[in-house]
């Protein structure tokens, strides 16, 4: 970028590349923290959709001690793990939802007369800091998670734990943007991404071991959800993996990251490039 | 009473034009009950194929009825009418010759309704046909079934009434529709069957409405409740509706007072 060489008469030009986008998010930021009650109100409900969330799960451990081969404490870190993950995806990437009421409304088509990257625009267009608090939620399943469990701690534990939660992030983020993608198809069927954005986080909370093989293929690998907390876990706590995997799996979380991102940047390019808007 | 019918038609009809919404609806139900069967037969599994009067049979048929009545019933808050109140459009409604709340509701009921068709039936013979699941072989149950059905659509959408009736005094009641959506479906039993919660949050759910709304009719219908018990039900849900919808009858008259609509 020669960003010395713009005409002075335009400063908004002056700066770098990202000054556009910064300029935006900076904008949302101010506006969720200005008005008060409403972001307070917005913050508990987030943090009581964690609270549910976690209950949900903790809820059938007052019955048995352990679910496919995982106790409660175990469960915890898988919780942790996706639900940490998934909150973070959702806060940068969670808008990207909003696209069938952007194509609706046509503020999609303004999008594609900026000569800007049009999925980055939607990423910057909004960030939903009311997920901080669902974010803690996850964060702090997976700190007591990781307090409760006998880990055998050393450099490795800790080098698993930032790539499952960095794999993790990119993954379920990867889901939105894909479910971005299919929306320019379905407009009015947009409920049926949810079956892998929301049902994914759903499975990604549970111990893979107590699904059949349909739910291996499609939530362990397709739609690789597994990687995101289980098999991670199933590494750190040296636990057996399903389908036979061996046990050093959870260090493939990276390679399932990868694989999520390359299909969901061609949803997301047939996507942009089958969309005709409405005119007007 | 023949309008409130028609209304009821009306948005049974309406609704059948969203076809791709429909089968979407299918998708996403599927996919969590498939997911939802994992979790909780595995559960089942672990505490040696009893738990708290289910096993792999009656639990099944509680996942596969509760996502068949997903499309149903109203566990997200949101509602047409909500979005009348915030914009004053509701001013129109209170000058026609028909009871707002009661309008609003069956239009509801109606698009409800619809949804059993392509969302709910479906869904139930996924699951009879792939998990295997235990339903009643005499005919009493599904009678009951249906009527607890019916009283449980009705409740979400007289409970759904009372979110959207808050608009009144604050217009803007996305605050409480995000609070209606987070403790419903877990309080109605969407995710686990309410009679395995602890006794505190067994007690606490059925002081709501919200078993009433899922619970309830899939006790009914999967004959997991029969007799008198299953009688009980269906009054508490009908005591439930009676509550709920004079509780909106009133909203709506003091809400009446309280609106204010700037226009010209």
């Amino acid at each position: 970028m020669t960003t010395s060489s713009g005409p002075r008469a335009q400063p908004a030009l002056h700066g770098s590349r990202w000054t556009p986008y910064r300029a935006v998010l900076g904008s949302r930021v101010r506006s969720q923290a200005s008005h008060r009650a409403s972001f307070g109100l917005d913050l508990g409900s987030s943090l009581l959709v964690g609270i549910v969330e976690l209950a949900e799960v903790a809820v059938l451990f007052t019955s048995v001690s352990a679910i496919g081969g995982f106790d409660l404490a175990a469960i915890l870190l898988v919780f942790g793990l996706a639900d940490l993950c998934f909150s973070v995806a959702d806060m940068v990437f969670g808008h990207c939802d909003n696209l069938p009421e952007y194509v609706r409304t046509g503020r999609l088509d303004v999008f594609y007369l900026r000569p800007q990257p049009l999925l980055l625009q939607l990423v910057t267009s909004d960030v939903s800091l009311r997920r901080l608090a669902r974010a803690a939620v996850g964060l702090v399943a997976l700190v007591v998670g990781l307090t409760v469990n006998e880990i055998a701690w050393g450099p490795g534990a800790v080098a698993l734990l930032l790539l499952a939660v960095l794999s993790g992030t990119a993954t379920f983020s990867a889901m939105f943007v894909m479910a971005g993608g299919l929306q320019f198809f379905l407009v009015n069927g947009s409920e049926m991404t949810n079956a892998f954005v929301y049902g994914g986080r759903y499975a990604a909370t549970q111990p893979g071991s107590v699904w059949g093989r349909p739910l291996v293929v499609v939530f362990g690998f397709f739609f690789p959800m597994a990687f995101t907390a289980y098999l991670p876990v199933v590494t750190l706590l040296d636990l057996p993996a399903f389908a036979g995997l061996p046990g050093w799996v959870g260090w493939a979380a990276p390679v399932a990251a990868v694989w999520a991102w390359l299909a969901a940047l061609l949803a997301w390019r047939t996507g942009v490039r089958h969309y005709q808007g409405a005119g007007g | 009473m023949r309008p409130y019918a028609l209304l009821v038609l009306a948005g049974f009809r309406q609704q059948s034009a969203y076809r791709l919404a429909a089968l979407a609806g299918l998708v996403a139900n599927t996919t969590f009950g498939f997911l939802k069967v994992a979790i909780l037969l595995a559960t089942v599994e672990a505490a040696g194929g009893e738990l708290n009067g289910y096993d792999a049979g009656s639990m099944a048929a509680y996942i596969w009825i509760s996502q068949g009545l997903l499309g149903s019933v109203n566990l997200f808050g949101r509602t047409e009418v909500a979005e009348r109140i915030r914009t004053g459009d509701v001013v129109v409604d209170f000058l026609r010759p028909l009871d707002v709340q009661g309008a609003a509701v069956a239009t509801e009921v109606g698009r409800n309704l619809f949804a059993l068709l392509p969302r709910g039936i479906p869904s139930v013979l996924v699951g009879a046909l792939v998990v295997g699941m235990t339903m009643p072989t005499s005919p009493l149950p599904y009678a009951l079934g249906l009527v607890s059905v019916l009283l449980g659509i009705t409740v979400s959408v007289t409970t759904v009434y009372l979110v959207a009736a808050t608009g009144f005094w604050l217009v803007e009641t996305r605050g409480v529709q995000i609070l209606y959506m987070v403790v419903s479906g877990f309080l109605a039993g969407l995710f686990v069957p309410i009679s395995l919660f602890p006794a505190p949050l067994l007690a606490l759910a059925s002081a709501t409405p919200f078993p009433s709304m899922l619970q309830y009719p899939v006790d009914v219908l999967s004959g997991r409740v029969e007799g008198v018990a299953a009688l009980g039900l269906v009054a508490a849900q009908v005591a439930w509706l009676v509550a709920t919808a004079a509780l909106g009858h009133v909203l709506t008259r003091r809400g009446r007072h309280k609106l204010e609509v700037q226009g010209g």
